[in-house]
């Protein structure tokens, strides 16, 4: 079982990456990653979501014949994020304010539909809830990365706006590098959403090539039981 | 055939009654928390201890394309005090932003000076334009307290066009099309004021230029 967690969590983070490796969600990826706020923000939504359409694909699996699934899929997808915008308006307002636009695009995110098809039907739900848990993460992580990025870039400044998410005492969060006006504005506009996450997927590369290269070098126990 | 059919159907009404159910459970609070905000965003244009009635609800309904933009009609917000009027809010649209309509929120006193401006929804471009939005920057503080009595109408302009107003770096289209917006909202105002005052709430209105102030 410890083993199986491990790969779960290894798969999803780094090893087959919703965002680096499957290139999946890349409309509200590229769309939001402006702010390493913004970033945070849409991570932490598609983690719940993920989670969440995770279970409920698992526990209604057996209960579906193959032809219809799909459907079903969508179905309960686009239910469950309606009434986590629902509950969220209700009782987490302010954080509705900052997140309520991220929460329809994830429907848009072929992530999810993608893991529901690809793991959720085929495994029992605590796997199925993990398997969310990393994957989502995976996401919100390169969300971050490249939301901090293209801030820091285009407008000098990190944690811009971290008491929309934060509440009051993270109005003094902001980090400001240099003055905004000289940010490289590309950075900011859709172009630099592209090339940032070109680079990111280049830099996520050329980490596993090196790890390749040294334990072919220098074969160690790791590497060993790596390729058993 | 029939079973998967079957199923799906199943599957479609637990959909429709889980977002049902969490709607009504919802609906409430959520106009609650929606009537709030906008509460909020209300006093900080016109202070709460300046007025003594429902503000929020004491709302009509007024059309004119040319000086509020939007062809549905923009919502105003009246303040009064002992029954006298203290002020109101115009949500104005305008339509000819850098990327789109720019909604504000503009509050002038019942003597025609700004009480202030408000960027509600825009689409400017982020870290040139969207400096016209308060959380943005402060460039929406140069508003209160002109009035059209002190400013010249050739003064309602950004610096670049020989108006008063500031633009922002790199940035003159936006902040020139909301400087345009608050002078308009204001010549409506100046206009209309005491019909704005003296409409029914929640009717629907639209002045016209010919009508006897």
């Amino acid at each position: 079982m410890n083993t199986v967690t491990r790969k779960i969590i290894d798969t999803g983070l780094w090893n087959n990456n919703p965002a680096l490796v499957q290139l999946l969600g890349l409309c509200p990826l590229l769309a939001v990653s402006n702010s390493l706020i913004n970033g945070l923000g849409l991570g932490i939504a598609t983690v719940v979501v993920l989670c969440a359409s995770n279970l409920v694909v698992s526990l209604s699996r057996n209960f579906l014949r193959d032809e219809i699934r799909i459907p079903v899929f969508v179905l309960l997808i686009a239910s469950l994020v309606t009434v986590i915008e629902l509950v969220m308006n209700a009782w987490f307002h302010s954080l509705f304010r900052v997140l309520g636009i991220f929460v329809p695009l994830i429907v848009t995110n072929c992530a999810i539909i993608g893991r529901a098809e690809a793991f959720a039907s085929r495994n029992r739900p605590l796997p199925s809830l993990l398997d969310g848990l990393a994957m989502g993460s995976g996401f919100a992580a390169t969300l971050v990365v490249l939301g901090a990025a293209r801030e820091l870039i285009g407008r000098g400044s990190l944690l811009d706006g971290a008491d929309l998410l934060f509440g009051d005492i993270a109005s003094n969060w902001t980090i400001q590098f240099f003055a905004p006006e000289h940010g490289f504005l590309l950075a900011l506009l859709p172009p630099g959403a592209f090339i940032g996450l070109g680079m990111l997927v280049a830099l996520k590369n050329a980490l596993d090539h090196r790890r390749a290269r040294l334990a072919a070098l220098a074969p160690s126990d790791d590497a060993v039981s790596e390729r058993v | 055939m029939s079973r998967s059919g079957l199923s799906l159907f199943l599957f479609a009404v637990l959909g429709v009654g889980v977002v049902t159910f969490f709607h009504v459970l919802t609906a409430d609070r959520i106009e609650k928390n929606e009537r709030e905000y906008m509460m909020r965003s209300l006093n900080e244009l016109i202070p709460a201890s300046a007025y003594d009635n429902d503000f929020f609800t004491d709302t009509i309904e007024v059309i004119d394309e040319e000086l509020l933009g939007g062809d549905q009609g923009v919502a105003v917000y009246r303040a009064r005090r002992h029954g006298q009027p203290v002020g109101l809010i115009i949500s104005p649209q305008a339509p000819n932003g850098y990327n789109g309509v720019i909604r504000l929120l503009v509050g002038i006193y019942a003597d025609g000076t700004l009480a202030g401006v408000r960027v509600v929804a825009h689409r400017e471009t982020p870290g040139l334009g969207d400096g016209i939005d308060q959380r943005r920057s402060d460039w929406v503080e140069q508003f209160p307290g002109l009035s059209l009595a002190i400013t010249p109408a050739a003064d309602w302009q950004v610096k670049k066009d020989g108006g008063r107003f500031d633009q922002l770096t790199g940035a003159t289209i936006s902040p020139r099309v909301v400087v345009q917006a608050v002078h308009k909202a204001m010549s409506y105002f100046d206009r209309h004021s005491e019909r704005l005052f003296a409409a029914t709430t929640g009717e629907s209105y639209r002045f016209g230029m010919q009508d006897p102030p």
